[in-house]
C-alpha cells in the first residue's frame, strides 16, 4: 500500500540533496567565523590583562594599555547611538505609517537603500565637510559621532520600516475601527510589537559602527593622545583605528598586540550587542501573536 | 407589493427616528464599482440585516459608514450617508464618528494585547484612564458578550491565545466599550461555533434595547432569526429591503430575492 513509486523516490532525493546543498552552505559560512575567532583568541589572549585594558599605550604604543581607544571607541558608538536612533525610528515611523504611497515616498526609500551603499571613505569626506568643516566642530568626538551616525541611519531606517511592517495591518484597522488616531495606533498597537525588529537595527548598527576606520579618521580619532577626551570637542583615540596603525604603521610592534586590540574590539562589540540581544529575547518571550 | 398585515409594521418602525439615513450612495474602487446608488434608512433600535452573496457589496457598505475610505486612496464613495441626522461626509471629527459606531469583523482580530487590555482600550483611547472605571467597563462589556465566565480568571493573559470563538466574544466586547449608537456586525459568525453564535444572537437581541444593529450574514436563516428588516444585496445593486419575514414568505419586488433566501440561487 504505501509502496514507494518511482515518483516518491525522485522526490525522496531531491529533498536529501537540496538539504545537504543548504546545510553545507550554512557549514561554508560559519567556518571562516570559527577561524577568524580562534585565531584572534589563540594569538591574542596572552597580552589580555587589566593592564592592557585599563592603562594608557606607552613606549611608543608598543607596550601599556589600550584604555585611550577602548573608551574612545564606547563614546563614538554611544554618541552615534544618540543621534541616529531617534531620527532614523522617527523616520521610519513616518515613511510606513504616514507617507501617501506615491513616487515620492518610493525615490525617498530607494534613496534611503543607496545610501546604506556609499562606501564610508565618501561619508568621512561629507562629514569632514559638513560637521568639521561647515559646522566648526573641528575634528571631534561629536563629527566623528554624527558622520558615523549618518553612515548608519540607512541601518535603523530600514530594520525599523521592516519590523512596523511586519505588524498585521488588520491591528491597525481594527484600531482605527474604534476612533483611533493615527498616533494612538502606532503608540498602543504598532511600536510595542515593532520594537524587537528595531533592536536588531541597533544591534547591526552598533557593529559597524564600533568597526569603521576610514570615517572617523579625518573627523575625530586621533592614533595617539596624551589625555583622555575632555568633552565632545576632544578628540579621541578609538579601538579601529587603533588597530589599523598598530598593525600597518608602527615598526617593532610585539606580534600579539595587534592581535588583541581586535579580539578587545569584537568583545566590546558582543557585550554591547549582548545588552540589546537579551532586552530582544525578553521582549519576544512576551511577543503578541 | 407589501401584504397588508406587514405594512402596518412597517408604518409603526417608520415612526422611530432614522438612525442612518443613505441616499443613492455608490462606491467605486478605482473603476471597478462596488455598491451602485443605494437608498436605505436604518431606524433606531432596529437589528437590520443584510444578506447576499459574496462580491455584493455588503462590506464596502459597512466601510463607507464608518469612513474607512480616508485610509484607501482607490476608494471613492458618492451620495449622501446620514448619521443621526448629520452628513458624514462633512464630519471633520471622524475619530468621533467612528468611536460612536462599533465594528465586528468576520475573522476575530485579537489585538496583541491582554484580555483586559483588549477591552479597556476602547475606553483609554477615549481619555478614560481611572483603574475602577475600567474594571467596571470591562467586566460589564465581557459579561455582555457572554465570556466574563470563561476569562474572568486570566483577564492578564493574551487576547490571542484564546479559541476561535472566544476571541470573536472578546472582539464584541471590545467593540461593545466603546459604548456604540451603531454596531456593525460583519459575518461575526464564520469563526464561531453553532452553540456560541445562538448566545451571541441572544445578546444581541438584549442589546437591541439600546443601539442600532446593522447585521451583514451570509446565513440566511439568522436573518430571519434576527433581523428586524432585511436587505438584500447582489452585485452592488439593493434588489429588494423590507420586513425579514417578507423576504421569506411575502411578496418581493425582486424574484431573485426569494431564489436566494431558499437557496435556489446561481
Amino acid at each position: 500500500m504505501f509502496q514507494a513509486t518511482p515518483v516518491n523516490h525522485r522526490n525522496l532525493s531531491r529533498q536529501k540533496l537540496f538539504r545537504f546543498l543548504f546545510g553545507s552552505m550554512t557549514a561554508l559560512l560559519i567556518l571562516p567565523v570559527i577561524i577568524v575567532l580562534s585565531t584572534l583568541i589563540y594569538k591574542g589572549a596572552p597580552v589580555i590583562s587589566f593592564e592592557f585594558l585599563f592603562a594608557n599605550p606607552t613606549n611608543g604604543m608598543t607596550a601599556g594599555g589600550i584604555f585611550p581607544a577602548l573608551l574612545g571607541t564606547i563614546l563614538l558608538v554611544l554618541g552615534a547611538l544618540i543621534a541616529s536612533v531617534p531620527l532614523g525610528v522617527a523616520a521610519a515611523i513616518y515613511l510606513s505609517e504616514y507617507a501617501p504611497n506615491n513616487w515620492f515616498t518610493r525615490a525617498i526609500n530607494i534613496a534611503i537603500i543607496n545610501l546604506a551603499g556609499v562606501p564610508s571613505i565618501v561619508h568621512a569626506l561629507f562629514g569632514l565637510g559638513a560637521f568639521v568643516i561647515f559646522f566648526r566642530f573641528g575634528t571631534s568626538i561629536l563629527a566623528a559621532s554624527l558622520t558615523l551616525a549618518i553612515m548608519t541611519l540607512p541601518i535603523v531606517i530600514v530594520a525599523t520600516r521592516e519590523s512596523l511592517q511586519a505588524v498585521p495591518m488588520a491591528f491597525r484597522e481594527a484600531c482605527w475601527n474604534m476612533g483611533a488616531t493615527r498616533w494612538q495606533t502606532i503608540r498602543r498597537i504598532v511600536l510595542p510589537n515593532a520594537v524587537t525588529g528595531i533592536l536588531t537595527g541597533v544591534i547591526l548598527e552598533v557593529s559597524r559602527t564600533a568597526g569603521e576606520t576610514a570615517p572617523i579618521m579625518f573627523t575625530g580619532a586621533v592614533f595617539f593622545l596624551p589625555f583622555l577626551p575632555q568633552g565632545v570637542f576632544d578628540q579621541t583615540m578609538a579601538l579601529s583605528l587603533h588597530l589599523y596603525v598598530v598593525s600597518t604603521q608602527v615598526p617593532e610592534m610585539p606580534e600579539a598586540v595587534p592581535y588583541g586590540v581586535a579580539l578587545v574590539l569584537i568583545g566590546l562589540v558582543l557585550i554591547m550587542n549582548s545588552v540589546s540581544i537579551a532586552l530582544r529575547m525578553y521582549l519576544r518571550g512576551k511577543k503578541k501573536w | 407589493m407589501v401584504v397588508p398585515d406587514s405594512q402596518v409594521e412597517v408604518m409603526t418602525s417608520t415612526a422611530t427616528p432614522i438612525k442612518l439615513g443613505v441616499k443613492n450612495l455608490s462606491i467605486k474602487y478605482g473603476q471597478e464599482t462596488a455598491l451602485d446608488n443605494i437608498s436605505l434608512d436604518i431606524h433606531e433600535h432596529e437589528i437590520f440585516g443584510i444578506i447576499g452573496p459574496a462580491n455584493a457589496g455588503k462590506t464596502s457598505f459597512l466601510k463607507a459608514i464608518n469612513r474607512m475610505d480616508v485610509f484607501n486612496p482607490e476608494m471613492q464613495v458618492d451620495g449622501l450617508i446620514e448619521f443621526s441626522g448629520h452628513d458624514i461626509s462633512k464630519v471633520r471629527n471622524v475619530y468621533g464618528l467612528r468611536s460612536r459606531i462599533g465594528v465586528v469583523f468576520p475573522l476575530p482580530v485579537g489585538l496583541p494585547l491582554s484580555v483586559y487590555d483588549n477591552v479597556a482600550l476602547a475606553p483609554r483611547l477615549s481619555g478614560e484612564n481611572n483603574k475602577a472605571e475600567l474594571n467596571v467597563i470591562v467586566e460589564r462589556c465581557l459579561r455582555r458578550a457572554a465570556l466574563w465566565d470563561e476569562v474572568k480568571d486570566r483577564l492578564d493573559s493574551l487576547g490571542s491565545l484564546l479559541s476561535g470563538g472566544q476571541q470573536q466574544r472578546l472582539t464584541i466586547a471590545r467593540a461593545l466599550s466603546q459604548e456604540p449608537e451603531l454596531l456593525m456586525l460583519d459575518e461575526f459568525s464564520i469563526a464561531v461555533d453553532p452553540v456560541t453564535t445562538m448566545r451571541i444572537e441572544e445578546v444581541l437581541k438584549e442589546l437591541k434595547q439600546e443601539m442600532t444593529i446593522i447585521l451583514v450574514t451570509n446565513l440566511v436563516q439568522q436573518a430571519r432569526r434576527l433581523a428586524d428588516r432585511t436587505a438584500f444585496f447582489l452585485d452592488g445593486k439593493c434588489l429588494d429591503i423590507g420586513i425579514t419575514e417578507d423576504l421569506f414568505t411575502g411578496e418581493v419586488s425582486d424574484p431573485r430575492t426569494r431564489d436566494y433566501v431558499e437557496g435556489r440561487f446561481g
